[in-house]
């Protein structure tokens, strides 16, 4: 057969889509489908749709109203962090994810992107509080939205992530005690749903604390996001410690290093990087799962989408904003998700 | 073990110098640090509870609850105890965890083989549904389901009627149901001995197979026994085909299936959701299964559909059911998420109680006990299944 390329885009149709009389039928009725579904959407979503205008302009037209999320967008993404002053957190999502998008790359790896990363939160607290420097100073309590949201997320990853490689260490140990606390630890943190820890942390836990002393909910819920999501991590961990062939366990041994030498330099590594897939999972499920502080009303940016839709003036376009909380959501799960499979090409796993 | 003498060292320093003795010095002081921070915690949350008056303890069960509850499967109402209110919020969630388990397997499975076929557009719009639902939190899904039954439905009068008998909208789904009678128990009671004599059959094959090599008709003498007892009982009891119909009476529909917007909405959330995981798992599962494999079962002239139900299926399930399991118990854990919808399941009536008591600790505890005793059966199940389809190495 001549291989000239229309020929080979027919074979490849052939293959893909009409294999057989079945084949045929069904590629036909999921095309229709497909496109009348498709079409629908792009009625509503772009052809119909009001981009500029009040809530009565939106109400004459049949489509979306992107004009509601126009408006309302500043205060998802923000919440009530006074208006002015907003360019504070904006400006710390795009250090953030800037910073990001350089540790894609491995060439700009570097002693100065760990100190970034290490000085990122540090940094952006002060700046979001401010009250030195002429900043006017912004209560925890008017944070709120993406921000929010990023720093439970990104606080819960890197301090559940360490303590996680612990708890493992610990659940493999010789010794009994702590093994089995590890264990205990483990599988009931596993055993119970995040939304009964968060509960914990905003009606029991003050309960714990001596007179006097205050925890403000916030970094209450942030415990118990990185309590929730160290217990999965070292069962993460723990898979890649068992992956390992015992003889590196040995070959460590047998050449007289210590224990946390052994750790640190032989198993951790290899153990780390053959888990780096189940890993991000656990990272996407904590960046989504940060979303469960709204039931216990604190102003993630599940939070102000909700509160977003109660505004009197602007009722009745719900679909349009959880359409725009959820693209947020989406892109940057599917970025660490995206960075993840970057980074297993780097190491080379 | 040996160790050179400037290990051990003497005396009391020897507790950390010898590395036999530095394990136990290291256990003794982490159980006494944990007794002594339990203590302290105990002293100062019983310290706290006096100071707001809160007994605690757990007679509060036995109190009127006093709040109504949305949909219950038993008897209640606002002058039962909290006792009662709890069960009937554990009930509401056991439903929603085995109805929602079952669908969601079965529709992760069809999305998985489907992500496996051999056209290109049905594998890409599975794909895009994956990755779609994977990437976004289950609650945001969740209120989007409950936004779109509770708004964009229709009002009771004008429901939509898609199907004969069955309407949708704002105020709920509407199925018709077989009108119940006498005769349907028979039906069930005759599907499960048919059930139950399968089962010996298979045995029984099983063995005739091994004895002398002859193969037997099974799954065609199975499904009889499934269908025609059940069939006959049916048709012997009169036949009986009336349905009960949701009708519309005054402001709402009366008889047939009424699920409610917030049911619905968690339920579809979660089905989906989590059918989505389960589709991954179902397609890694399958496609773990080396090509090999299929190609030696069918040289050894096994038929297509042999090459799949004793070959291809038995090594996949291996590999899905573990993984499976704990999505099950993800979905269960995840209709908590309830509360924020509205529907009264455990963790939703465990909270009201909380907020009209004070006793937060024991609604909480009654939460953790409960899911606990889910995931320790589960966990049960999953090593004896584990220990049932071991690998037995020759």
């Amino acid at each position: 057969m001549i291989d000239l390329p229309r020929n080979r885009i027919w074979l490849w149709l052939k293959k893909n889509f009409f294999s057989s009389p079945f084949n045929i039928v069904l590629t036909l009725l999921l095309m229709y489908v497909a496109a009348k579904l498709l079409w629908n959407f792009v009625d509503w979503a772009v052809l119909q749709a009001i981009w500029n205008g009040d809530a009565n302009t939106c109400r004459q037209s049949d489509g979306a109203c992107w004009a509601y999320v126009r408006e309302k967008a500043r205060y998802v993404l923000f919440g009530h962090y006074p208006y002015e002053e907003q360019w504070r957190p904006q400006l710390f999502v795009t250090i953030f994810f800037l910073l990001s998008l350089l540790t894609q790359f491995k060439r700009f790896w570097s002693k100065y992107l760990t100190a970034a990363w290490v000085v990122l939160p540090l940094g952006a607290a002060l700046l979001m509080w401010g009250g030195f420097f002429g900043l006017t100073r912004v209560e925890m309590e008017e944070w709120g939205g993406l921000p929010l949201t990023l720093a439970l997320a990104f606080l819960g990853i890197s301090a559940s992530y360490p303590i996680g490689i612990v708890l493992a260490l610990a659940r493999r140990s010789e010794m009994p005690v702590i093994r089995s606390l590890s264990v205990i630890y483990i599988e009931v943190i596993r055993g119970v749903p995040l939304i009964s820890l968060l509960f914990m942390a905003a009606v029991m836990f003050p309960l714990f604390l001596p007179e006097g002393v205050t925890i403000s909910k916030v970094l209450r819920a942030q415990v118990a996001i990185i309590m929730f999501a160290s217990a999965y991590m070292a069962e993460v961990v723990r898979g890649g410690l068992q992956s390992l062939s015992k003889g590196q366990y040995e070959a460590a041994d047998a050449i007289g290093l210590s224990y946390t030498k052994k750790m640190m330099f032989v198993v951790l590594p290899q153990a780390l990087k053959a888990v780096i897939a189940p890993t991000v999972n656990t990272f996407i499920g904590l960046f989504k799962d940060t979303s469960l502080v709204f039931i216990i009303s604190l102003s993630d940016m599940m939070f102000t989408t909700q509160a977003s839709l109660q505004d009197a003036d602007w009722l009745g376009f719900t679909i349009e904003g959880y359409i725009f909380a959820a693209l947020i959501y989406f892109i940057f799960c599917y970025f660490i998700s995206f960075s993840s499979s970057r980074l297993e090409r780097e190491l080379k796993v | 073990m040996r160790h050179g003498v400037s290990d051990r060292g003497v005396g009391i320093s020897s507790l950390w110098r010898d590395v036999t003795k530095r394990k136990y010095t290291i256990q003794v002081l982490v159980l006494i640090g944990i007794v002594v921070f339990l203590a302290l915690m105990i002293n100062i949350a019983s310290n706290s509870l006096e100071k707001q008056n809160i007994a605690s303890g757990f007679g509060f069960l036995e109190q009127e609850a006093a709040f109504e509850i949305g949909e219950t499967l038993t008897e209640y109402s606002a002058e039962s105890t909290f006792g009662e209110a709890l069960l009937a919020g554990l009930l509401n969630t056991l439903l929603v965890a085995l109805l929602g388990n079952f669908l969601a397997v079965i529709w992760g499975t069809l999305v998985g083989i489907t992500s496996l076929s051999h056209n290109l557009l049905l594998v890409r719009l599975a794909r895009i549904y994956v990755d779609t639902l994977r990437n976004i939190p289950l609650l945001l899904q969740l209120f989007f389901w409950y936004a779109l039954i509770t708004e964009f439905l229709p009002a009771i009068r004008n429901a939509l009627n898609p199907l004969p008998n069955v309407y949708f909208s704002q105020r709920g789904l509407f199925f018709p149901i077989p009108e119940w009678s006498a005769t349907y128990w028979g039906a069930l009671l005759a599907l499960f001995l048919g059930g139950i004599a399968s089962v010996f059959l298979y045995r029984w094959q099983n063995l005739r197979q091994q004895r002398t090599g002859q193969l037997f008709p099974f799954y065609r003498i199975a499904a009889a026994l499934l269908l025609v007892p059940p069939s006959l009982v049916w048709l012997l009891g009169g036949a009986p085909v009336e349905l009960d119909v949701p009708v519309l009476q005054g402001f709402n529909f009366e008889g047939g299936l009424a699920l409610t917007p917030e049911f619905s909405a968690l339920l579809l959330g979660l089905v989906l959701y989590t059918g989505a995981f389960n589709a991954e798992i179902v397609r890694s599962g399958i496609e773990s299964v080396k090509k090999g494999q299929k190609e030696a079962a069918l040289s050894l002239g096994l038929s297509r559909s042999q090459v799949l139900r004793l070959v291809m299926l038995p090594q996949a399930v291996r590999v899905i059911i573990p993984p499976l399991t704990s999505q099950m118990l993800n979905l269960t854990k995840n209709s908590s998420l309830a509360v924020a919808i509205g529907y009264p399941d455990l963790v939703n009536v465990a909270n009201t109680s909380m907020n009209q008591t004070g006793q937060a600790i024991e609604c909480i505890v009654v939460i953790v006990a409960v899911y606990l005793s889910f995931s320790l059966m589960t966990s049960a199940f999953m090593n004896w299944y584990n220990h049932m389809t071991r690998l037995v190495e020759r």
